[in-house]
């Protein structure tokens, strides 16, 4: 850990209150960053850190309260400010114009020029290139966003602050959407910033994560200030109590079942990629009535597209799928969700899950809409799609209570509550849920994983995808380890050992 | 042969001229949707831009005079459209309705005013000259009505519109503030998180689209002919749209397709000459037939501005 400098105060939030119309997301929040100093910030989905990170940022103004940076009072109401006082910020979701190179992104809003405002673009790839390798940020000057795999955009974000010359680096979220592998490169990274001299205000669920990388964490429930500790004094445990408020238990309770006739049956699947590359490769699984069977495997691996191609938003090339029996094998998603009853908690919850500008009780109707429930003839009956929503929100804890809310103003752990919700309302056979802890806090996970396993307990199948292997090991009943589009081991959850399972996700034999 | 490329340089002239009206308004077509604003109001303007050209030009006697002000009055409309669109989060497509009506209602009102009730303004003296006249003619370096003078003998405008082409090419893709205004299309979140006034850029670029509009209009009312009168406009501004599209949001698309709308055009007008047997009105409909055709077949996925049309909100106004 590098070294902290206790003389020096970079960031002193104090009494930072935000109000939006009636609801209070930050409530007299006090926030002390030193120069060099990693901060992380901690609290369940919705406890307003993003908020409290915008009000630093210059893009909320906060209803009360005072901003000093390096011991200067400052009224930062616009990114401007902020970016002059050599704040950065990486946004939880990604601020980059897709279609611009990585050059374009960095200088954007700070652009070398010639004389007459005329780009300077060799001079701006020169000044980039010597940045990225500065701070041993590897990425390609030339290259197009969209081309750029997560972990590399993530990386022209940070390039970005610190083209501007950031000295307090506030991260939200960056390791949410990262690879294992993408995260240890990010702690270099980090630990490259502190070694310069740069604070860092990073905010992550994952607490494995802050004791690896925070020198202070400060904690904020429903908008206050709980507490602030040293990261080497406190357990992870104690973290998540003060977090959630209450116990938060990391094994996921299960009793031992014996699994009925078989719901999945997936034989010989092969599957391209957008590309015309073949991901799935003669793959063969299969699922059973009371069964949690995870999927371990490395990001990459043919996961999204074998479930695409489960749910019907892709075609097969060859092979054959088989609910109860039935031939599902490229019918079309309505069929597959209402007439063979499977259910999909979607990895991209912005792009599959949800109609952001749609609120809370449409969102909850998109796939029952025309049922006698919700629809007469050819109106929809309003008051029974609000109805289901109160019932929805009560029964899975939905923040904000209101379901007239759109759905794209609530906190990422709440948006995923809602799907999981409805996904389940609409009592499947089969769930197919893929990365359903995505970006989640630990008492919201705990929930998510305890909604698995009470669908597993009624004697449903669930197919669960993830990249974090913790998950896959805590929650399943069987592991399945899929590399390069095929099923290499099928293995017990209770024997499994995690050594063996990383052997098969690397590509070695057992 | 000597006919034939005489025929060929009638057709390469006309073409010349009836696209430069395009070419203005579609460019200004580009700027504005390329910083994320729909702006359908195009015709308005360019119509506006017509009346107000042929109407300063016949009073001062000046056709640049006239030019200037046609360009005034469009970006006049276009800070309107500005103003609702940007500061009050207008549906885009209804304001530029609106000021299809706007644009061409108040041309006719002050045409009505000023010339004692008329919708249509008298003959111009002195239309847009032509710069490279002096070459043409007898015993000049090329004879008159002969392919060089058919082609080159141009309109200033005409020489004007493909010199902006090159300059809005320019401004959008080697220049700091094109490539804010591209960002800004693209994405303005990311823009206004960097610090730029995504207000700013796109208020600019509707101002400038209307402007070039007003350009557009008035290279039709007194340079292709030489009065503005209520029928001179009568679709142009939305077949700049469809060349603006068909041209991919680019300057250099949008020149290549409106060129290909004045040759409809100039074949229209060729055809007629040559007394073919076939009705006017049939001919007339070669252009818009011409639109519809590309837009539909040919066009296919194209790349829009990615913000295109949505509204920016900067989220907290408390
Ligand atoms: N612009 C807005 N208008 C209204 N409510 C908002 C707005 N932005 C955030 N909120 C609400 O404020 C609360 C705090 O949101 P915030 O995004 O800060 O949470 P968070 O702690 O970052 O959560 P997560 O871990 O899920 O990202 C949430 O309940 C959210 O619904
Ligand atoms: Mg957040």
């Amino acid at each position: 850990m590098a070294a902290i400098d206790f003389s020096h105060i970079a960031v002193e939030m104090s009494g930072i209150t935000k109000k939006f119309g009636d609801f209070v997301a930050n409530e007299e929040i006090n926030l002390t960053v030193h120069r060099g100093e990693v901060h992380a910030l901690l609290g369940e989905n919705g406890a307003g850190k993003t908020t409290l990170m915008n009000v630093l940022y210059g893009l909320l103004k906060p209803s009360t309260g005072t901003i000093k940076i390096n011991g200067k009072s400052l009224n930062i109401f616009d990114p401007n400010i902020a970016i002059k006082n050599g704040i950065g910020m990486v946004h939880q979701h990604f601020m980059l114009v897709e279609s611009f190179s990585v050059t374009e992104n960095i200088v954007l809003g700070n652009e070398s020029t010639k004389s007459f405002g005329i780009l300077d673009t060799e001079r701006a790839e020169e000044e980039v290139v010597h940045l990225s390798e500065q701070y041993g940020l590897t990425v390609d000057a030339k290259a197009l966003i969209q081309d750029l795999s997560v972990g590399s955009q993530q990386r022209v974000e940070i390039l970005k602050t610190l083209y501007r010359g950031a000295n307090i680096l506030i991260l939200d979220e960056p390791t949410a959407v990262l690879t294992p592998q993408e995260i240890r490169e990010l702690v270099a990274i980090i630990s490259n910033l502190t070694k310069a001299g740069k604070s860092i205000i990073i905010i992550t669920h994952k607490l494995n994560e802050i004791k690896q990388m925070a020198d202070f964490c400060t904690i904020i429930r429903r908008g206050r200030h709980v507490d602030t500790v040293k990261v080497s004094e406190v357990t992870e445990e104690e973290l998540a109590a003060k977090m959630v408020g209450r116990e938060v238990s990391f094994k996921v309770a299960k009793e031992k079942q014996n699994p009925g006739e078989k719901i999945l049956d997936i034989r010989e699947l092969y599957v391209e990629d957008s590309r015309g590359v073949m991901v799935v490769n003669g793959l063969n699984l299969q699922l059973h009535k009371g069964e949690i069977l995870g999927i371990a495997g490395v990001d990459g691996n043919g996961q999204t597209q074998l479930i695409e191609t489960l749910t019907g938003l892709r075609k097969a090339k060859s092979g054959r799928i088989e609910v109860l029996g039935k031939n599902i094998t490229n019918l079309s998603p309505g069929k597959i969700i209402n007439k063979h009853k499977v259910s999909h908690i979607p990895e991209d919850r912005q792009k599959r899950g949800l109609v952001f500008e749609f609120d809370i009780a449409e969102n909850m109707i998109l796939e029952s809409y025309f049922k006698p429930a919700f629809s007469k003839r050819f109106t929809l009956l309003r008051q029974n799609i609000y109805k289901n929503a109160a019932t929805l929100i009560e029964k899975f804890d939905i923040r904000p209570q209101d379901a007239t809310v759109q759905a794209k103003s609530l906190s990422g752990g709440n948006q995923q509550k809602m799907i999981i919700a409805r996904e389940v309302s609409n009592e499947p056979e089969l769930l197919v849920a893929a990365q359903p802890t995505r970006g989640l806090d630990v008492g919201a996970i705990e929930y998510v994983h305890q909604a698995l396993v009470a669908q597993r307990n009624e004697g449903k199948a669930v197919l669960l995808v993830s990249f974090e292997l913790d998950e896959v090991m805590n929650v399943s009943d069987r592991i399945a380890v899929i590399f390069e589009g095929k099923i290499v081991g099928v293995l017990d959850a209770d024997d499994a050992d995690e050594k063996e399972i990383g052997l098969l996700m690397a590509g070695g034999t057992a | 042969m000597e006919l034939i490329i005489q025929d060929l340089g009638f057709i390469i002239g006309t073409t010349l001229m009836y696209s430069t009206p395009l070419i203005f308004t579609s460019l200004g077509g580009v700027i504005t949707e390329r910083s994320g604003v729909i702006n359908i109001g195009l015709e308005g303007m360019m119509y506006f831009g017509a009346f107000a050209g042929a109407a300063v030009a016949y009073f001062s006697q000046n056709p640049w005079l006239g030019l200037l002000c046609a360009a005034l009055g469009g970006a006049f409309w276009g800070l309107v459209h500005a103003i609702a669109c940007v500061s009050f989060s207008a549906e885009q497509i209804v304001s530029g309705i609106a000021l299809n009506f706007l644009g061409a209602g108040s041309a006719l009102f002050i045409s009505r005013l000023l010339f004692d009730g008329a919708t249509q303004t008298l003959t111009v003296a002195r239309k847009i000259p032509q710069p490279l006249d002096f070459l043409f003619g007898e015993g000049k370096m090329f004879p008159s009505s002969g392919f060089m003078d058919l082609v080159f003998n141009r309109f200033a405008t005409v020489y004007l519109a493909f010199f902006l082409v090159f300059v809005v090419w320019f401004v959008l893709y080697k220049t700091k503030l094109g490539m804010r205004v591209r960002a800004v299309g693209e994405n303005p979140e990311a823009a206004n998180t960097l610090g730029i006034n995504v207000t700013r850029i796109r208020y600019g670029a509707v101002i400038m689209s209307g402007f070039f509009a007003g350009l557009g209009g008035a290279a039709m009312s007194i340079a292709v002919v030489s009065r503005f009168s209520n029928t001179l406009i009568s679709g142009h501004g939305f077949i700049a749209l469809a060349a603006m599209i068909f041209g991919k949001w680019k300057p250099q698309g949008a020149l290549v397709a409106c060129l290909l709308f004045g040759a409809a055009k100039g074949f229209e007008i060729f055809l007629g000459s040559k007394g073919v047997p076939v009705a006017g009105d049939i001919l007339a409909m070669l252009p818009y037939v011409l639109t519809l055709i590309i837009l539909v077949g040919f066009v296919g996925k194209t790349t829009a501005p990615a913000a295109i049309g949505k509204i920016f909100d900067k989220g907290d106004h408390s």
